[in-house]
């Protein structure tokens, strides 16, 4: 229990997929212009990423044992078609929210937070429990930093800057300065 | 029946929607290192930019890498795209660069076992990198092969280049080494602060302020010239 528990504090906060391992930096940078469309964008992913976790164990444990070098290949098909599944739910389910993601939808198949879930829990041999706690850690990690920038870059919008950086440069200074803070977490430890 | 028939050959057009404009093969290469340089001008692919570039070798190994999958997807998306059907074509494009991915992650673990450790997991997530499904969809399926191929050299060396830049900053301040090689001295207390996530994003950050520096002067010198 207590194993879970770190795992899930650790891929949150301490080796939080976003700021510190540079999982899904073009969602980061390309979403989080509007607080309300970047949450909800964490929250898509989160549910990608459990059903990715699900489908990379699942594949790994029963399938690719004897064929480890087709694991880059199959696992990006279980993200893209866990892609298509909810692009197809979110059309159904919740057409509103499905025109506000637009093109970053689709998207979530080239983020690599997604792929790189399946590959971490995959290279730290994590059983399917420890893959799924791995994973909701990893989506409210991402939902948490999308969150925070977006807050941010809404400030920035209406400040004084100068022209110089009115574009990506101060932004990912602003990066910099959030990704310390979560260095601060370091102390903790790292990863079993 | 007629109309059926008509459907089928339009599936192939002499003119593909939303082509890029015809362009010779030296300016193919030199786009991608100057105007459209993927990481300092359109943001793509920067996951690894960040992740591998506290060190120089791994910087150029990254580069190296992509531009291999660049040209080998490039390739033969441009050669298979018009019998891919519209709707599975993102999912193809994406097995063929996986398919790349894998053959660079097996070169580089059977020559360079350090850099290949050192890289990890984001050696396979390649095929994550945006540029490549952004190059293959917007630019490598709607020319020749010939096209293609100069492209993905140059976003490659545009790609190799920049990170080549930002490792060598980081891995010199931030160890004050170049490839391994100790150059500024004992007496150099290295900053360790570059070497960890938040020296990639400042070194970034201001890297693209220095450039919009630049074009910002230029562009005030243009005005006060005329």
């Amino acid at each position: 229990m207590s194993n879970l528990a770190w795992i899930f504090v650790s891929t949150l906060l301490v080796n939080n997929f976003t700021l510190v391992m540079f999982l899904g930096l073009c969602s980061f940078f390309g979403v989080t212009a509007k607080i309300e469309t970047a949450w909800r964008l964490g929250l898509a992913n989160t549910f990608v990423l459990l059903l990715t976790a699900v489908g990379a164990w699942t594949l790994n444990t029963y399938v690719l044992q004897r064929t480890p070098f087709l694991r880059t290949i199959a696992f990006i098909v279980v993200v893209a078609s866990g892609v298509q599944i909810v692009e197809m739910a979110v059309k159904k389910h919740f057409p509103v929210l499905f025109r506000q993601l637009g093109i970053y939808l689709p998207l979530i198949t080239t983020n690599c937070a997604i792929l790189g879930l399946a590959l971490f829990q995959t290279a730290r041999h994590y059983t399917l429990v420890e893959s799924l706690v791995f994973a909701i850690g990893a989506g409210l990690g991402l939902t948490l930093a999308l969150s925070l920038m977006a807050s941010i870059r809404e400030r920035i919008e209406v400040a004084d800057v100068p022209v110089v950086a009115r574009r990506m440069g101060l932004v990912l200074v602003v990066a910099s300065c959030l990704s310390m803070a979560f260095m601060g977490f370091a102390g903790m430890g790292s990863a079993p | 029946m007629t109309a059926v028939v008509s459907d089928q050959s339009a599936g192939q057009p002499a003119f593909v929607p939303g082509a890029p404009p015809p362009a010779s093969l030296g300016a193919d290469i030199w786009r991608g290192i100057s105007r459209e340089n993927p990481v300092l001008v359109q943001f793509l692919g920067m996951c690894p930019t960040m992740a591998v570039t506290n060190t120089l070798a791994n910087g150029i190994a990254m580069g190296v890498a992509t531009m291999f999958v660049l040209v080998g997807s490039g390739l033969l998306v441009s050669l298979f795209a018009k019998y891919i059907a519209h709707e599975v074509r993102i999912t193809s494009y994406i097995l063929i660069i996986a398919t790349f991915v894998t053959l660079a992650d097996l070169i580089l673990a059977a020559t360079f076992p350090d850099i290949s450790k050192a890289l990890g997991p984001f050696m396979p997530l390649i095929v994550a990198n945006c540029l490549l499904l952004g190059r293959a969809e917007a630019f490598a399926a709607k020319v020749g092969p010939a096209r293609a191929v100069a492209d993905g050299v140059g976003m490659g060396l545009g790609f190799t280049l920049s990170l080549s830049l930002l490792s060598a900053i980081r891995e010199l301040l931030g160890r004050g080494s170049l490839l391994g090689h100790d150059l500024l001295g004992p007496r150099f207390e290295p900053w360790v602060f570059m070497v960890m996530p938040p020296g990639g994003f400042l070194t970034l950050g201001i890297a693209l302020l220095g450039l919009a520096g630049i074009i910002e002067l230029r562009r005030r010198r243009a005005e006060g010239a005329s």
